[in-house]
């Protein structure tokens, strides 16, 4: 049997083009996105000229097109040294842990159905931190430098599973009931913490207190390469789901009733959560609000369509934490500022902002 | 008239109760079959049980001639839309976008264009073309009703299953509802609509199926299930049937206790 054709509907349009809800809103997204890119190439070359010892635009250009075999010339040897043992793979880091952070703000806000999921306020983050610190403290390295990111990597996605089972109920996550579950991960986590530091000694407790605060102040070439294949592959998988979270937005029944696998999607997706939560917590320890904040303010401009929000919250997230991290090592030089103090200063009371906003608008969040 | 979906035999329990009973229901190509019963008869849970939401404990579900079951997630999407009760969407999108993402199944099959077009028609046929820039979350519930509605008609399937259609929208709207119902019967769609409005069903269902705790009571013509002592059975509450004194369609209308005069 074929497929009907639509029949003739009875009442004509009102408008013989009826206005597309899109047109001028899809014009400014791939601008919005190349601003985006801009702006972080932008940061991200001042960041690496920018400290104690300053290093010129051209002299970082040169010195890049060097090592890419692209002309230049190699700069003197402490100016080298600085540029590439110390501020790119710190840049280079912000930039992972950013992009892994703002993308899995998206994808969790998608996969819940709920603008206010984010890896930090519902207790990822500190679950991952958990992992971490159980490595830290008692002393494991079954796996190497691997170890620290693998224990948060699995202690993450045992976290955001247990959320993710208590807090749903037919395809949605009520605000409250997410928000207390958060309450709750955190709490305990925090216990869990407190225990773990109460047997550690003084060198693990300090190493555990940089997970607490946040901290891009460790960067290496190692950490770099830690990430790197956890973000890289979180990032490439993400989009592939972009039209499917749309229809997940109608429920977990219209989007079944469209044709969505939505379990296995959830299982991948939450995965991929956890994968680039678990990598970013692992190497830089909790950075809150990037992944709530960023999607959010994306969504007010350019509306909610996972097509742009996915990978332009990749590039808002990077680029957050690239001018975090440059804020946060030169407000108070010599002094540095711990990351995830700073972007949650910032990011709390955009937070409140962003609540009251909405309860103005729509009357709260459902 | 070929059967496009055919149940037989369904039983449905959850949490130890029986919600649906030796259930046997048609739907044939071109016809609109009204789902009737009271509150908690079983009609929603037919409905995901006939969609395929809920495996049924006992029986079977053959769309096309072939089990539920057999049918893949997609090839089941382009087959069969289903209108739920509630139409909530998670973010702000807007309702255009959300008509288009009753296009879905078909990425890939179709043009850009001819998908252009269904959402176009379909939000013109369900007199909302004006709304189409608005987002769904700022939309009365009526308005949201009919873009749901929409949704469901740019899906472009055989086999429309629609749960209570009618249940916020004005007379002038549930009337236009029927009416595309019954303009995709003609063009050859099944459509099953559940309905509280009686004589609403009498006047645009081609047949009734009366469901009475979980058990199909009576499935027949229009005229014959609409009879008041079964009526007053299924209802728990005297009915009278009237004709109408144009034309003589039924008006099913509850007894009122009247003031003595």
């Amino acid at each position: 049997m074929t497929t009907p054709t639509p029949p003739q509907t009875a009442t004509p349009p009102r408008t013989p083009t009826p206005p597309r809800a899109d047109g001028p809103a899809r014009d400014k997204r791939p601008l919005l996105l190349a601003g985006l890119c801009a702006a972080l190439l932008g940061f991200a070359l001042l960041a690496a000229g920018t400290g104690a010892y300053a290093i010129p635009l051209g002299d970082i250009l040169a010195s890049l097109a060097h090592r890419a075999h692209l002309g230049g010339h190699a700069l003197d040897r402490v100016p080298e040294s600085v540029l590439w043992n110390v501020r790119l793979p710190r840049v280079v880091l912000a930039l992972l842990v950013g992009a892994a952070l703002g993308c899995a703000g998206a994808l969790m806000q998608g996969v819940f159905g709920n603008p206010l999921a984010e890896p930090a306020v519902i207790g990822v983050s500190s679950g991952g931190a958990v992992g971490a610190v159980a490595c830290i403290v008692l002393g494991l390295d079954a796996l190497g430098s691997w170890t620290v990111t693998a224990a948060a990597f699995a202690a993450g996605l045992l976290t955001v599973g247990v959320v993710y089972a208590v807090s749903r109920s037919g395809g949605r996550t009520e605000v409250v009931t997410l928000l207390l579950t958060g309450v709750a991960v955190n709490a305990f986590c925090g216990a869990l913490i407190g225990l773990l530091l109460f047997t550690a000694d003084t060198a693990a407790i300090s190493q555990v207190t940089f997970w607490q605060l946040g901290s891009l102040s460790q960067a290496s070439w190692a950490k770099v390469l830690a990430v790197l294949p956890f973000a890289a592959l979180g990032l490439a998988v993400a989009p592939r789901y972009a039209r499917r979270l749309d229809l997940l937005a109608l429920g977990e029944r219209p989007a079944r009733h469209l044709g969505v696998d939505v379990e296995r999607m959830r299982i991948v997706l939450i995965t991929v959560v956890a994968l680039l939560t678990a990598a970013a917590v692992a190497v830089s320890g909790i950075i809150g609000f990037v992944g709530l904040v960023v999607p959010h303010l994306l969504r007010m401009l350019a509306g909610p369509g996972h097509r742009f929000l996915l990978p332009a919250s990749a590039v808002g997230g990077a680029l957050v934490l690239v001018a975090g991290d440059l804020a946060a090592r030169t407000l108070a030089a010599p002094a540095e500022l711990p990351l995830g103090v700073l972007t949650a200063l910032i990011g709390s009371p955009f937070f409140f902002w962003l609540l009251r906003r909405t309860r103005r608008r729509q009357g709260g969040w459902a | 008239m070929t059967a496009l979906l055919e149940a037989e035999g369904i039983g449905f329990a959850a949490g130890g109760r029986a919600l649906l009973a030796d259930v046997d229901l048609a739907v044939r190509a071109g016809e609109i079959l009204a789902l009737l019963g009271p509150n908690g008869a079983g009609k929603s849970t037919l409905l995901s049980v006939l969609a395929g939401d809920r495996r049924p404990a006992r029986g079977e579900v053959r769309l096309d001639g072939r089990p539920l079951a057999g049918h893949k997630p997609l090839e089941l999407a382009r087959r069969r839309a289903l209108l739920t009760q509630t139409h909530e969407v998670s973010f702000p999108f807007p309702a255009a976008e959300v008509v288009r993402m009753g296009r879905a199944p078909w990425a890939g099959r179709c043009s850009a264009a001819e998908d252009e077009d269904a959402v176009t028609a379909a939000m013109a046929a369900t007199d909302c073309a004006h709304l189409a820039r608005r987002p769904f979350t700022a939309l009365s519930g009526g308005e949201r009703a009919r873009v749901a509605l929409a949704r469901i008609l740019a899906q472009d399937t055989a086999l429309l299953l629609l749960d209570e259609p009618t249940a916020a929208l004005d007379l002038r709207h549930q009337e236009l509802v029927l009416r595309i119902a019954r303009e995709r019967a003609a063009a050859g769609c099944g459509v099953v609509v559940v309905l509280h409005d009686l004589t609403l069903a009498a006047a645009h269902a081609d047949r009734i199926a009366l469901l009475d705790a979980g058990r199909t009571v009576a499935v027949g013509p229009t005229g014959a299930v609409l009879d008041a002592d079964l009526l007053t059975r299924v209802y728990r509450h005297p009915v009278e049937v009237l004709a109408h004194p144009r034309g003589g369609a039924p008006i099913v209308l509850p007894e009122r206790p009247r003031e003595a005069d």
